[in-house]
């Protein structure tokens, strides 16, 4: 069954009013979800299993949000910035989010703003049109 | 002394769903405080309650090999006021399961009365904060569980009687 873009971001926004207890017109797709959203790292878990509760699909954490573990290698991360190789690594696993702006600076404080609504859409839209 | 609010449970069914009791007692100092006159169960103990019954249901999922801590409050909704005398049957449903976290949903009834909905996350600590070390006394599930032994007397020896029937 195909469903809309539309829909897609309309039951993101439902989940994210609910996990994180903001207004729905708070919830843009450019809000970030730690910046503007005040998420914490238990509200990622929150928001995953209320995902797949609502699209019905399994979501492995870390393709949803996968910067999570890149922290701690020191190949990856120099200095309090990503290097090439964290870069590419990062580009790899988040093939559907847009990383030219922070490619200019990777530093990794900005790496919770990657995590944007529209980053979730993108991913829950791949995922339903792959299945 | 542990800080134990309910009773005993009455069902557990092990990585799927239990329910406790807990008897409201005028027994209970602070009900004389909260409120002068007229005595009610502070809200936050129940959201406790819950999260005992809840948090022993999950960690007994992943058999007590985790540190499980209250992360998130996700819902808690009252519909009545609870007071002395009632006895609060309290049901939770484990609704996802990770290696990180658990999210339950729960019911808290007296008779046919629902009096809150209280749905929880659970954090496995060890698997959020790898190497970060905690003072053990802080956890639950280490040495003295003989607490909760004595909560779950009653479905453990009704277990222990079933499979002597079989």
């Amino acid at each position: 069954m195909a469903v809309s873009r539309d829909e897609i971001v309309q039951k993101v926004q439902e989940v994210l009013v609910d996990a994180l207890g903001v207004d729905d017109d708070e919830v843009t797709i450019e809000a970030t979800l730690m910046g503007d959203l005040g998420a914490e790292s238990i509200d990622f878990l929150d928001i995953v299993f209320r995902l797949e509760k609502t699209f019905s699909m399994k979501i492995p954490r870390e393709e949803l949000f996968p910067a999570e573990n890149l922290m701690t290698d020191s190949e990856l991360i120099h200095n309090g910035k990503l290097t090439e190789k964290g870069l590419a690594e990062l580009r790899q696993r988040m093939p559907h989010t847009d990383l030219s702006e922070f490619e200019k600076d990777p530093d990794i404080n900005k790496l919770g703003d990657l995590f944007t609504v529209g980053a979730i859409v993108n991913y829950v839209e791949n995922k339903l049109n792959a299945a | 002394m542990r800080w134990i609010w309910i009773d005993k449970f009455i069902e557990f069914e092990s990585g799927r769903r239990a329910v406790a009791l807990k008897n409201v007692t005028l027994a209970e100092e602070h009900l004389h405080d909260h409120f002068p006159g007229y005595p009610i169960m502070p809200e936050s103990l129940c959201i406790e309650a819950m999260a005992q019954t809840a948090g022993i249901l999950v960690g007994e999922a992943a058999k007590f090999q985790e540190k499980v801590i209250l992360a998130k409050i996700k819902k808690a909704v009252f519909f009545d006021c609870i007071k002395p005398g009632d006895t609060l049957k309290l049901e939770a449903v484990i609704e996802s399961f990770a290696p990180e976290a658990a999210g339950t949903a729960g019911k808290v009834t007296c008779g046919e009365k629902l009096l809150a909905e209280i749905d929880l996350m659970f954090s496995h600590i060890d698997q959020n904060l790898a190497g970060k070390e905690f003072p053990e006394e802080n956890f639950v599930f280490n040495t003295g569980t003989s607490v909760f032994e004595s909560l779950l007397r009653d479905v453990l020896s009704r277990a222990g009687q079933k499979a002597e029937q079989t």
